[in-house]
């Protein structure tokens, strides 16, 4: 595969909510450790609202559906994780505009747009045990992969989300409410960065390098 | 867990709805989105005060909505702070021509969504400013943590700005009214017992029956560290020192005393920790002009209490005695004589 379409796309956020969905209580558990246990709850919230949004509007193209997800997300999420992926997805809605369809060159700029709009917002850096943590090696696995080949580079990206997200389990929280537990954070996964490893994985499986 | 609810994702609409049916003749309740706000709202040539912050706290925000407080309030899914159309809903329906002010605490989240709100509102012509709320002297303000978090000094806050901007306070002169109650508050805060958010399902943390958090939040986190259960008395004396030394608070100066429940303590406990808190200020030189003992900004059923000093000054004297009249908190006192006067 080497190029995502509108219909993948759509493919892609309908299987980031069902992961979603199906981790949300283990997102409200690591919330629970070094938070106030509402992640899970507000992240199934958010994208239960994007399926049902995507189910009314076709969108025409893929700019206007991530823009339509960003919108959602902002406006039913809530928290710190509404205005950060909301923002993330208006970015990459933004790079988007007006295509129909996707090749990884493309793919990978909306993403770093993305993860762009995540930095400025939230000022977190890699390190401060946030999302920032997951989608950093995610986005620069995704687009070091030196083929057209979507399979392999959202491969890349799932795994390095998940090793960024796991890699946050020995930090001391520098951002967000994790960070008012001081060392008490240290030993448990960041739920924001588990979260962003749910949406790449995501990816991975519609790109057909879905794991088992 | 046991609630007094019904499915847990409809907590917050139902007790929306509860309040409208409670209190319609005083509130407009908007459902779609969540906001609650006076209802002679807008004054034209008033500045309309806005809050808002997760559920959960009642009854702040809500239950500050009305004359002499709050002009608005947007509250979010429990802990979850509210979103900007939201925020931005409630501050067109309160702008009277003179400008909202936006009352926020320090959390990620909440600054997060008001500044989004505070950019669309400009950009549709409504002027805005903000006011920072981070009191919290339990988490070190560096650049290694999201800063002080705004607790007790909120609902003072949201009291003398209240008044201000029910006499007429432009917005230029309510930010900076909010910039000095802001710098002259502290708190601090434990826990005996953590809470449960209803669609979470369980305590947010566990404590053994010898155990306490101390340097809490108001929404269920840890603290920053875990101790041995302690006396009334010694619970006083470890909230009571970080507020002072922080400020710092110095012998002479008027403050307001502020004990607050978590919102699972009983009111007759909050007293006994005022009794030792009134001792230890007045030991510190320091005299109690003004006073407040309740739950008025909790985490859901929390066993618990805070403390909040705020230095006081006549001005702020005399807001907070002016009258109030919301649901949760109504004050008609007259002040005859002196300003301080009981």
């Amino acid at each position: 595969m080497t190029e995502l379409t509108v219909d993948r796309v759509r493919s892609w956020i309908e299987a980031a909510g069902v992961l979603i969905e199906e981790n949300k209580a283990l997102l409200t558990d690591l919330d629970t450790a070094i938070g106030d246990g509402d992640h899970g709850t507000n992240m199934s919230r958010g994208w239960a609202a994007v399926r049902k949004k995507l189910d009314a509007t076709p969108a025409a193209d893929v700019g206007a559906m991530l823009r339509l997800v960003g919108m959602t997300l902002l406006s039913t999420v809530g928290g710190a994780a509404g205005p950060l992926y909301g923002g993330f997805f208006l970015a990459m809605a933004k790079t988007t505009a007006g295509k129909a369809t996707l090749a990884r060159t493309e793919i990978g700029e909306a993403f770093a747009a993305g993860l762009d709009d995540i930095r400025r917002r939230g000022k977190a850096v890699v390190g401060d045990k946030t999302m920032v943590d997951a989608l950093t090696p995610a986005v620069e696995a995704f687009v070091s992969v030196c083929s057209a080949d979507l399979r392999a580079a959202s491969r890349a990206a799932a795994d390095a989300a998940r090793a960024g997200a796991e890699g946050t389990t020995p930090l001391q929280a520098r951002k967000g409410r994790a960070s008012y537990l001081g060392e008490r954070s240290i030993g448990h996964q960041d739920p924001g960065a588990t979260s962003s490893w749910l949406l790449l994985e995501a990816l991975a499986s519609v790109c057909g390098a879905g794991n088992e | 867990m046991k609630k007094l609810i019904n499915e847990a994702a409809n907590v917050v609409r139902e007790a929306l709805e509860g309040i409208e049916a409670a209190h319609g003749d005083r509130l407009r309740v908007s459902l779609e989105p969540f906001y609650v706000v006076r209802g002679d709202a807008p004054r034209a040539g008033k500045v309309g005060l806005v809050s808002g912050g997760g559920s959960g706290h009642e009854p702040m925000h809500g239950g500050y909505v009305g004359r002499g407080m709050l002009d608005a309030a947007c509250p979010g899914q429990i802990f979850t702070s509210p979103t900007p159309d939201q925020i931005f809903a409630a501050s067109k329906a309160v702008n009277g021509g003179a400008g909202v002010l936006h009352i926020v605490k320090n959390y990620t989240g909440d600054v997060m969504n008001f500044e989004l709100a505070a950019e669309m509102l400009r950009d549709d012509g409504v002027a805005v400013e903000s006011v920072l709320v981070d009191d919290d002297v339990a988490v070190e303000n560096s650049l290694y943590t999201a800063g002080r978090r705004g607790v007790g000094l909120t609902v003072l806050m949201e009291k003398l700005l209240g008044a201000a901007a029910e006499d007429g306070a432009t917005l230029a002169s309510l930010k900076k009214l909010g910039e000095s109650i802001r710098a002259a508050g502290r708190s601090m805060g434990m826990a005996l017992t953590a809470c449960t958010v209803p669609q979470a399902g369980k305590p947010s943390f566990t404590l053994a029956e010898d155990e306490m958090e101390v340097g809490i939040g108001i929404h269920g986190e840890p603290g920053r560290r875990r101790a041995k259960l302690a006396t009334a008395d010694e619970i006083t004396v470890m909230l009571m020192e970080p507020i002072l030394r922080d400020l710092p608070f110095e012998s002479g100066d008027e403050i307001l005393l502020f004990v607050n429940g978590m919102g699972g303590t009983p009111l007759i406990e909050l007293y006994i920790i005022y009794r030792k808190a009134a001792e230890i200020a007045a030991q510190q030189g320091l005299k109690v002009v003004r006073n407040l003992v309740g739950s008025y900004i909790t985490s859901l059923e929390m066993s618990g209490c805070s403390i909040t000093l705020l230095r006081m000054t006549e001005e702020l004297i005399k807001l907070w005695d002016a009258p109030v009249d919301t649901p949760a908190w109504k004050n008609c006192r007259l002040t005859i004589g002196k300003p301080g006067a009981g």
